[in-house]
C-alpha cells in the first residue's frame, strides 16, 4: 500500500523548466529516502505548449496517482486550462502561483482550492540569473520539509555541466523560494521516511525499465524508428547496447524496422523493436512474416491515444484489440503487458524469454504513462530468464527446419551452420521449408505453431493474483496499479476483493484464470479504452460469472484508485 | 567470407538446389540463377557462409533454388530484412534478390535508404518491367505508353524509374547493369559486386517472355556500355541519364564510407543499472 503520501502538480509553459524541476524534486526526495511517482502531461507543442509534472511521494512505494493533489504549483498560467481535467483539485489543495501572474481559469477557480500569491517573478528579476522553475523548485521542496543540503546536492548534479555560478544562481533561487514559505504552514505536507537506507533504491522510467529488460534478456540488435512515447526506449537502448556488443540501428520508417529484426534474428542474434500504435498497424504485415517462419523477435508497443495519430503524448489502453487480432489468417502469437514501471524490467525480459523460448513475436504492452513516468523502486530482483533459442548443430543431415516436433518447437539452424541451409518462409511450407500449398503440410504447420505456444508452461507470471473475496477485480497494464491500490483500501475498510491482473494475453490462460476465479461471485472489470476492448476480450476467451461491472474510459484521464474503490463499495 | 582449406571448393552446380523454378520456359531469371551461382564458386564460398534474401515476385522465389541459406520475406522488404542480417553478421555474404515491382514500388523507400545507408550488400534486381507472378501490371520500369495490363489499359502515363540514376544519386557504392542473355558476363559482374565494399546495385535486363515479349528483342538491342567504369559520380550520373537503359556494363564504383558498427562488448550487462542508482 502507498501509505502516506503526498501529491504535487507542477504546471508552466513548455520550456519553463517544470520537468527539470519535477527530476529534482524526485531525486531529492529519493536521497532523503522516500519513494516516489513522476509523471507528465504535455501537449504537442516541442516548446511553448502546456506541460504538467505530477508527482506523488510517499513513505512507501508509490506505483499509481492519488485521487487528488494536494498542492500545485503554477509557474505560470498560460495553457493550465488544456489539461485542467486532468488537475484534480479540492477545497483542500493548496495553489502556488505568481502575484503578478493574473487570474486563474474559471475551472481551477471553480475547484475551491485555496490561492497562495507568490512573489515569483518579482524574486527572477531580483536574483542574479534567477529562473522561474528554481524558484519552483524551494517553494515545493520547502512544503515538503526537504533541507537545503538535500536539494543543494541535485542542484550541483542537474547543473554541473553548466559550471558553479549556475550552480549558485539555481541554489539562490532556491532558498529564496524557500523562504517565501515561511510564512505558510507546510507540516502537513512533511514526509519522514520509515526507515532509512532500506536497500538500494533506483530511480527509473517505465521505458528505460523496458529497455534494461529487452538487454537481460539477452537483446543484442533493435532496429526501430522514432515515435512518441516509445522514443526513450531507443534513446537508453543506443549507447546502451552498444556498451554490451549490441547495436540499434534507426531505420527509415517501421517497414523497416520490423523486417530488419527479423533478419537479424534469421542470423541468430535475438532482436527487438520499440513503437507505438501507429509504427504497430504498419508493422503488422511483417509481424505474420514472423509467425509464419518461426522467427523470435519482441515488439514492445507503447500505447497512446488512438485511433490514427491520436493523442500521441497521452495515454491509453486501447491498442489491446490490434496486439490481439490484428495479423491476418491463423497466426499464433504471444502478447504481454507490464503492470508497472518496474514491471516493464520484468516483463520485456520474460518475452525475450517467449520469444525465442517459442520462436514466435512477441508483442509487449505498455503504455505512455509507464512508459514515460519515472519512479523510485527497490531494485528489482535478479531474474533468470534468459533467451535460449533451441538451435541445429553442425553437421546435419536431411535438415528439417520446421520438423514436425512434440513440443511444436523445432531447433533453428543459424546461418553458418553447415548443413544447416534452409530458406525461412512466409509462404505456407512443408517440415523442409519448401513453399507448399498443400491441405496436409497447412494442416501441419498450422497445427505445429498453435501447439507449441498452447503446449508451453508459462508459469504463475500469466497474472498477478493478489487477495481473496467474493468480488475480482480483473484489470491489465497501467490500470492494474490503481485497481490495487483500490483494493488495500477496501481491504483497510473490511472489504476484501481478489485483485487478478492479467500480464500474458495471448495465448490464452483457461485453467489458470478458472482457477484464479474459484469462489468468485462478481467481477469488476478496469480498464482504459472506449470500447471495453479488454472486458470483450474476457467475454471472448473465459467463463465469467453473470454479475460484471466494467470501469472503463479512454485516454487521457488516468483511472484513479479512488474511482475504483468507489465501485467496490457500492458494490459491497 | 574466408574460403575453407579443408573442404574442396564448390562448383556452381552445388550451390543450386534441387527444385525445380515456377519460372515459364525461357524466362530470364533461369540463367540470373546461373549467374549468381557462378559468382558464389569464383568466390570459394561455403554454402553456409552465404544468404539470399528476396521479397515476394517471380525472381524473389529464387532463394529456394539455391543450396545456400535464405529468406523469402514479403513484399518489398528484402532489403531491409538482409540489413537488419548484414549488420548482425558481417561475416555473412549476403545478397539481395528480387525484381522491379518489389524493389522499385512496394519497396521503394527501402531501395533509397538502402543506397544511402550502403550497407556490404549485394541488390541483384532482375528487371523485366512487369508483375508477371500476379500475371501482366505495370511496373514502375513499364513504358508509359505500355496498354496491355486491363489494370491500365490506356497505358500507365507515368515515366518509367530510372533505378541506376536514383541509386547513384542516393548513395550505392557500385552501379552495374547486365543481361540476362549473357549469363558469364552476369556472373563476372555480381561477382565483382560482391567484392566491392558497401551497397552493390547490379540491374539485370532478365526477360519476361510471357508478359513482355517483345524484350526477346533485347539479344540484338542490348550492348556492351561504350564507357570506363568511373568513380566519379558526376560522370556516372550525366552518363547514366544520357543512356537508353540498354547498355550493359558496369558503370560507377565509389569509395563512399560503409555502413558497419562496430560490435564490440566493454562493459557486463550488470554495470548498466549503475546509471539508476539512487
Amino acid at each position: 500500500m502507498a501509505g502516506r503520501t503526498v501529491s504535487i502538480a507542477i504546471t508552466g509553459a513548455g520550456g519553463a523548466g517544470v520537468m527539470t524541476v519535477a527530476q529534482m524534486l524526485l531525486d531529492a526526495t529519493a536521497k532523503a529516502g522516500l519513494y516516489g511517482l513522476m509523471g507528465r502531461s504535455s501537449g504537442p507543442q516541442i516548446r511553448g505548449g502546456e506541460v504538467a509534472a505530477f508527482l506523488r511521494l510517499g513513505v512507501e512505494p508509490v506505483e499509481c496517482l492519488d485521487d487528488r493533489f494536494d498542492v500545485m504549483v503554477a509557474l505560470d498560467w498560460l495553457n493550465v486550462e488544456r489539461f485542467s481535467a486532468e488537475l484534480a483539485l479540492d477545497a483542500d489543495s493548496l495553489i502556488f502561483c505568481d502575484e503578478d501572474g493574473g487570474e486563474p481559469p474559471a475551472r481551477i477557480i471553480a475547484t475551491g482550492a485555496r490561492l497562495v500569491p507568490l512573489a515569483l517573478q518579482k524574486a527572477v528579476k531580483s536574483l542574479p540569473g534567477g529562473r522561474l522553475n528554481m524558484l519552483g523548485l524551494g517553494v515545493v521542496a520547502a512544503i515538503l520539509g526537504l533541507s537545503e543540503a538535500a536539494v543543494g546536492e541535485i542542484v550541483a548534479k542537474g547543473l554541473g555541466k553548466r559550471g558553479q555560478e549556475a550552480i549558485d544562481n539555481g541554489m539562490t533561487g532556491v532558498r529564496a523560494g524557500m523562504a517565501m514559505l515561511q510564512a505558510v504552514d507546510t507540516t502537513p505536507y512533511h514526509l519522514t521516511p520509515a526507515e532509512a537506507g532500506a536497500g538500494q533504491r533506483w530511480n527509473i522510467s517505465g521505458n528505460e525499465a523496458a529497455g534494461l529488460g529487452s538487454v537481460r534478456g539477452g537483446i543484442r540488435f533493435v532496429a526501430a524508428y522514432p515515435i512518441t512515447p516509445a522514443t526513450e526506449i531507443l534513446e537508453w537502448l543506443a549507447p546502451n547496447l552498444e556498451k554490451v556488443g549490441g547495436v540499434l540501428v534507426q531505420a527509415e520508417d517501421e517497414l523497416a524496422s520490423i523486417n530488419m529484426i527479423i533478419g537479424a534474428s534469421f542470423g541468430g542474434t535475438p532482436s527487438l523493436t520499440a513503437t507505438s500504435g501507429p509504427g504497430l498497424a504498419l508493422m503488422m504485415e511483417s509481424i505474420g512474416l514472423a509467425v509464419a517462419s518461426e522467427t523470435p523477435i519482441v515488439v514492445i508497443d507503447v500505447m497512446r491515444g488512438g485511433p490514427s495519430t491520436g493523442i500521441p503524448t497521452k495515454s491509453e489502453q486501447a491498442d489491446l484489440n490490434i496486439a490481439l487480432y490484428g495479423l491476418h489468417g491463423d497466426a499464433p502469437h504471444v502478447v504481454t503487458a507490464a503492470s508497472s514501471i518496474a514491471d516493464c524490467l520484468f516483463t520485456a525480459q520474460w518475452s525475450v524469454h517467449l520469444a525465442e523460448q517459442l520462436q514466435v513475436p512477441v508483442l509487449v504492452l505498455t503504455d505512455q504513462l509507464l512508459g514515460q513516468s519515472r519512479a523510485i523502486i527497490d531494485r528489482p530482483a535478479d531474474l533468470a530468464f534468459i533467451g535460449r533459442r533451441e538451435t541445429a548443430q553442425a553437421g546435419l543431415e536431411n535438415y528439417r527446419r520446421y520438423a514436425v516436433t512434440a513440443s511444436g518447437v523445432s531447433p533453428m539452424a543459424i546461418p553458418g551452420t553447415a548443413g544447416g541451409e534452409y530458406v525461412a518462409d512466409g509462404l505456407e511450407h512443408s517440415e523442409l521449408g519448401r513453399p507448399s500449398g498443400s491441405v496436409e503440410d497447412h494442416n501441419q504447420q498450422l497445427d505445429k505453431r498453435a501447439r507449441k505456444l498452447e503446449s508451453f508452461d508459462y508459469g504463475r507470471h500469466w497474472a498477478d493474483i493478489e487477495g481473496d473475496g467474493p468480488l475480482a477485480v480483473v484489470t491489465w497494464g497501467s490500470s492494474a496499479a490503481c485497481a490495487r491500490e483500490a483494493c488495500e483500501r477496501a481491504a483497510a475498510l473490511g472489504i476484501h476483493t481478489r485483485l487478478i491482473s492479467l500480464r500474458l494475453l495471448a495465448p490464452v490462460q483457461t485453467e489458470r484464470f478458472d482457477a484464479a476465479m474459484a469462489g468468485v461471485e462478481r467481477v469488476l472489470v478496469v480498464e482504459q479504452s472506449h470500447s471495453r476492448q479488454f472486458h470483450r476480450y474476457l467475454r471472448a476467451h473465459y467463463d465469467l460469472p453473470r454479475d460484471i461491472r466494467v470501469l472503463s474510459r479512454p485516454g487521457p484521464l488516468p483511472i484513479r484508485p479512488g474511482e475504483v474503490l468507489e465501485h467496490i463499495r457500492s458494490w459491497s | 567470407m574466408t574460403a575453407s582449406l579443408a573442404s574442396p571448393a564448390l562448383s556452381a552446380a552445388d550451390f543450386k538446389s534441387e527444385y525445380r523454378p515456377v519460372w515459364c520456359p525461357g524466362c530470364g531469371h533461369y540463367s540470373v540463377l546461373s549467374s549468381v551461382t557462378k559468382a558464389l564458386a569464383e568466390l570459394g564460398l561455403r554454402r553456409e557462409e552465404v544468404a539470399v534474401i528476396s521479397g515476394i515476385g517471380c525472381s524473389s522465389r529464387i532463394p529456394a533454388y539455391t543450396s545456400v541459406y535464405g529468406f523469402h520475406s514479403v513484399h518489398g522488404r528484402a532489403l531491409p530484412v538482409a540489413i537488419g542480417l548484414k549488420v548482425a553478421r558481417p561475416d555473412l555474404a549476403v545478397i539481395v534478390a528480387g525484381g522491379d515491382g518489389d524493389g522499385y514500388s512496394i519497396g521503394g523507400n527501402h531501395f533509397l535508404h538502402a543506397c544511402r545507408r550502403n550497407v556490404d550488400l549485394t541488390y541483384v534486381v532482375m528487371d523485366n518491367q512487369v508483375y508477371g507472378m500476379t500475371k501482366g501490371q505495370a511496373s514502375p520500369t513499364t513504358p508509359a505508353d505500355w496498354d496491355r495490363s486491363k489494370l491500365t489499359p490506356r497505358g500507365t502515363g507515368v515515366s518509367p524509374f530510372h533505378p541506376l540514376a536514383v541509386a547513384l544519386a542516393a548513395g550505392a557504392n557500385f552501379i552495374a547493369r547486365c543481361y540476362a542473355g549473357d549469363p558469364n558476363g552476369t556472373a563476372r559482374v555480381i561477382t565483382e559486386a560482391m567484392r566491392h565494399p558497401g551497397f552493390s546495385m547490379v540491374q539485370v535486363l532478365s526477360q519476361c517472355v510471357t508478359y513482355q515479349p517483345e524484350q526477346k528483342e533485347w539479344k540484338t538491342t542490348v550492348r556492351k556500355a561504350d564507357i570506363t567504369t568511373t568513380s566519379h559520380a558526376d560522370l556516372a550520373a550525366r552518363w547514366l541519364m544520357a543512356d537508353d537503359g540498354l547498355s550493359t556494363g558496369v558503370m560507377y564504383v565509389g569509395n563512399r564510407p560503409v555502413y558497419r558498427p562496430e560490435l564490440q562488448q566493454t562493459c557486463e550487462i550488470d554495470d548498466l543499472e549503475q546509471a539508476f542508482v539512487v
